[in-house]
């Protein structure tokens, strides 16, 4: 698993679409919801101040779903496009570590930079924002679901951007696919982020075990979609096409 | 689990697949040993990739078994079995943005190669493209891809290495310098199972054959099945057509002639004896002969008779 994910770090440190991607996308959600909240005076209504921190909170969740398609979705479409499949197949490792390895190559771009830029608005919010700013930003219960939820979302993100890319046929297909379908997750980080569910410490405990068992739910099915003879033929067993 | 002495290193029997309605592989059987380069010859469609991916574990038979270097084929078997063999498919495969070496890294890697660097060494030393380490794929030629293909497929030190069309689409300098690694590998020991279309490259250097068109039409040494399928023959050129061919050819040794453009086709028991005998008939008839000599059937005239039966029953 650790030359799989050695493997994937270095194709995408030179790949240079996922590179400007995975630069740009967490700069452009980082400051435009910075430059309301630097701009918010001391006098703003509290639900001003809700509003702007809200959306503040849901661009950092939408970070860690955005931010992975662009890797997972080509692990194996991508693979699949340069002939290295089936090489890759050939080895003695399993699916199952095979799709762990990728994943994990994924899951730690993703999961450093979300964490990243919500540190740098944490810091720059309670040394340059209004301090109205700086009390509801630094709700504890918000903090704790942006450091739970954070890794949780990027791990569906991955496993949906996994199972599109052993279906679709094409790479920007699959990555434009695997955004899409993680996107209904908006409407869950949405709820957190302005507060319509009110964040109490158990309640954000309690989703992220929520999370957590999709996750594992998503990792099942994935590996199950993980059909070696279906990828290098496109049939299944026993299916009525041609390979 | 080893494989025993005198035990082949692939034992196929009646392994068939099916791909829905298709056919793609029927019944086939066959054995090859320790060692050997055994060539799998077939049209496009033949089922030749089909068979390779069935023995690497890639895909399912629809039926049948085979025991792969000593393990029989079935699932559980699957990651021991690819510990014993490799596989460089008819592209080679390579992630173009890396290096030489750090495809090779990959590769040892998922195999758990201990002390990976001095295996890398070695076969790219093996293949000759030591001095190319640390170039990137992308920026090598296909000849040179297909080498860094073949050092992977060596780094596990494989117990069966399958080539499937390793010379597909190589210009003639670098299908030799494969052919040569070919060579060499038999001389290492390892068995080599190639797929090819090439029927030269198969003749030069396959220890034996075998022709596929979905079942398996034959196998055999490459002589042996030129034997099998063409007698002996002599071939006859006249500077003028005989006048009485039927009384030239009653010679002894002769079994059965015909006319084939300007000479004659002769079935003959042994050239050796039959040459002698008919050219002393065409002096004795006053034939302007312009040569004779015995026929030399290639492995080629052997595919095509094969293929072209083929054809035939299915038109």
């Amino acid at each position: 698993m650790r030359a799989v994910v050695r493997k994937e770090v270095r194709e995408f440190r030179r790949n240079r679409f996922v590179v400007v991607t995975m630069a740009v996308t967490p700069i452009v959600f980082l400051v435009v919801p910075m430059i309301t909240l630097l701009g918010i005076p001391a006098s703003a209504s509290s639900t001003a101040v809700k509003s702007a921190a809200g959306f503040l909170s849901l661009l950092m969740l939408i970070v860690p779903i955005v931010i992975p398609p662009v890797i997972s979705a080509y692990s194996v479409v991508g693979e699949r496009d340069q002939g290295t499949l089936e090489p890759v197949l050939t080895a003695p490792l399993k699916p199952s570590e095979l799709l762990l390895g990728k994943a994990a190559a994924a899951f730690a771009p993703s999961v450093v930079l979300s964490y990243a830029i919500y540190v740098i608005a944490l810091i720059v919010i309670r040394i340059a924002a209004a301090h109205v700013v700086s009390v509801v930003v630094w709700h504890a219960p918000l903090v704790l679901a942006q450091v739970l939820f954070t890794p949780l979302l990027a791990t569906w993100s991955i496993w949906v951007g996994i199972g599109i890319s052993t279906r679709a046929t094409d790479v920007r297909v699959a990555q434009q696919l695997a955004t899409l379908a993680s996107l209904p997750l908006l409407a869950f980080t949405a709820l957190i982020s302005f507060q319509a569910i009110t964040p109490s410490l158990p309640l954000v405990v309690a989703l992220a075990l929520v999370l957590l068992v999709v996750d594992v739910v998503a990792w099942r099915v994935v590996s199950q979609l993980f059909d070696s003879e279906r990828l290098l033929t496109g049939s299944y067993a026993r299916a009525a096409t041609t390979p | 689990m080893a494989t025993a002495p005198g035990e082949p290193a692939l034992l196929v029997e009646h392994l068939t697949k099916h791909f829905g309605e298709r056919v793609a592989v029927e019944d086939v059987s066959f054995s090859v040993a320790h060692g050997e380069v055994f060539g799998f010859l077939g049209p496009n469609g033949a089922g030749k990739t089909t068979t390779v991916r069935m023995l690497a574990t890639l895909i399912a038979p629809t039926s049948g078994s085979a025991v792969v270097g000593g393990i029989p084929l079935a699932p559980p078997n699957d990651v021991e079995i690819r510990q014993r063999i490799a596989v460089m498919p008819e592209t080679p495969g390579l992630y173009l943005r890396l290096t030489v070496t750090e495809n090779l890294e990959f590769f040892a890697g998922l195999y758990g190669l201990d002390s990976p660097m001095e295996r890398i060494g070695l076969a790219l030393d093996a293949v000759n493209l030591a001095g190319r380490a640390g170039d990137l794929c992308g920026s090598l030629s296909k000849g040179l891809r297909q080498r860094v293909g073949l050092a992977r497929a060596l780094l596990n030190d494989p117990t069966i290495l399958f080539l499937d069309e390793p010379t597909s689409g190589l210009d003639p300098v670098a299908s030799r310098e494969v052919h040569e690694l070919i060579d060499g590998l038999r001389g290492r020991g390892v068995t080599v199972f190639l797929t090819t279309h090439r029927l030269e490259e198969a003749e030069r250097l396959c220890d034996r054959v075998a022709i596929l068109n979905t079942s398996l039409r034959t196998i055999g040494r490459p002589d042996e099945l030129r034997d099998r399928f063409f007698g002996p023959t002599l071939v006859v050129r006249t500077a003028a057509p005989l006048a009485a061919p039927e009384r030239v050819f009653a010679v002894a040794g002769v079994e059965r002639w015909h006319a084939d453009g300007d000479g004659y086709v002769l079935a003959v028991t042994d050239p050796r004896t039959a040459a002698p005998e008919v050219a002393r008939s065409l002096v004795a008839a006053g034939a302007d002969v312009l040569s004779l000599g015995a026929e030399r059937h290639s492995l080629q005239d052997v595919y095509l008779e094969l293929i072209a039966d083929d054809v035939e029953a299915r038109a």
